[in-house]
């Protein structure tokens, strides 16, 4: 068996503990036991693929999944799939989901005082093309009330999945808006110790992308781990 | 140019609305080969309580030890109704189920051969970054020389092995079951992928 190659170890802070006491739900669910460091193998450095017949065109433009259009604010959030070598994540699944525009999810749990839209679902998916690049049409999503603590609010946010090419990859993030008043309060945004890496996960406004008489552009760019150049040293 | 990754973010209890259609609780495609098995558990928080909004993914090889991706250059087959891929969310009960193949053994370290596992993402509300996991299979002999679980506490390796179950269809596929305990003494083990 030849070598194989891992992915590099997050830059130290970028990255949050599994653990984050102002994040109430993290108290019972956090692991108490230092995760085991395993080496790459085979299993972790492969992953599923998933081909752009699997999404259908309109699975990206979420104002159109219904017979009539969606309350709000017509959103464009674009932007690349790339590693930490900048190189572009093609041909790779980016699942979305969000609140509508009055901040209310399509979910049974969700039974705050809020309307629920029947033209707006919150769910798209989008295969990165060639450059690693996607896009949705959205409306932008209400920022809503939560139990986290007393009178808490989740900023506006969207949420990301995206696999990249291996099992090593899977990331699961959330996209928030630029100048939105609630971000330093959200505990779940600032989770993350470094400040850098929690502000990239703030989209971009985007003239390149906003479409005249009809949508804001939104930019916001995913980056995955990157492969580390030097293999496992127990792997030889 | 070097890039950071982006920072991870809880999938929050919501995450069905964007990742369920995706879901799939059965890998096993029609013509299959390979030994069929159901796997069922819950995902238990610090107090004991199974969880009602737990998603978990499955990432497997197939019966001949031969993972669907391009970096898998092994001379095994791959076979074309098994991609090895599942995802699977815990119903109202708690429980998550799902049927697949016992896949057969991969390459590990150090020229070495792994014993027959599951690697496994689980992502719930809380969670602020994925914990990855592994399912082994019981009355595996192979397990005694798998490089990752003798990096495990012999004590804890257990976690990491399924149990055999009553089956829950007569004359159907072995049933067992595997269970992702978050905190206490026997809490499961999770593995650090250097993140």
């Amino acid at each position: 068996m030849r070598r194989v190659a891992g992915y590099r170890a997050p830059d130290p802070g970028t990255q949050p503990s599994h653990l984050h006491p102002p994040y109430v739900s993290s108290l019972k669910r956090a692991p108490t036991k230092a995760a085991i460091l395993i080496p790459y193998t085979l299993s972790e450095v492969t992953g599923p693929a998933f081909g752009a017949a699997l999404v259908a065109p309109q699975a990206s433009d979420l104002t159109r999944q219904h017979r009539g259009e969606p309350l709000g604010e017509r959103i464009i959030v674009s932007g690349r799939v790339l590693d930490e070598n900048d190189r572009p994540m093609t041909n790779t699944l980016v699942e979305i989901w969000q609140a509508n525009a009055a901040g209310r999810y399509l979910h049974e749990w969700d039974q705050h005082q809020a309307p629920l839209d029947p033209n707006f679902t919150g769910c798209g998916q989008a295969i990165t093309d060639s450059y690693g690049r996607y896009r949705f049409v959205t409306i932008r999503p209400g920022e809503y009330p939560w139990r986290n603590h007393d009178n808490a609010w989740r900023p506006a946010h969207i949420h990301f999945s995206v696999f990249g090419p291996a099992f090593a990859t899977r990331l699961v993030t959330q996209m928030y808006f630029p100048g939105d008043p609630l971000l330093p309060f959200d505990p779940i945004f600032n989770c993350t110790a470094d400040e850098e890496a929690r502000n990239r996960l703030i989209s971009v406004f985007d003239w390149q992308t906003t479409i005249p008489e009809q949508a804001l552009g939104y930019r916001f760019d995913l980056v995955l781990r990157g492969r580390d150049a030097t293999p496992m040293e127990n792997d030889e | 140019m070097s890039l950071s990754a982006t920072t991870s973010q809880t999938v929050g209890p919501y995450f069905k609305i964007g990742l369920q259609w995706l879901n799939c609780d059965n890998l096993v495609g029609e013509g299959v080969s390979g030994e069929r098995v159901t796997i069922e558990g819950r995902v238990f928080d610090g107090d004991g309580v199974p969880v009602p909004d737990a998603m978990l993914e499955i990432w497997q090889a197939n019966a001949h030890g031969k993972y669907d991706h391009p970096e898998d250059t092994q001379d095994k087959p791959l076979e074309p109704g098994f991609k090895g891929y599942g995802r699977v969310m815990v119903n109202a009960e708690g429980v998550f189920r799902f049927t697949t193949i016992k896949p057969g053994p991969v390459p590990g370290p150090r020229g070495g051969e792994q014993a027959p596992h599951l690697v496994v993402s689980v992502f719930l509300r809380g969670v602020l970054r994925r914990m990855v996991t592994r399912i082994y299979f019981p009355d595996e002999p192979r397990n005694g020389g798998d490089f990752v679980l003798n990096l495990v506490d012999p004590a804890r390796r257990s976690t990491l092995i399924a149990k055999k179950i009553a089956k829950t269809i007569p004359g159907g596929p072995d049933a067992l079951e595997w269970n992702a305990v978050l905190q206490g003494p026997e809490e499961t083990v999770f593995f650090d992928l250097g993140l």
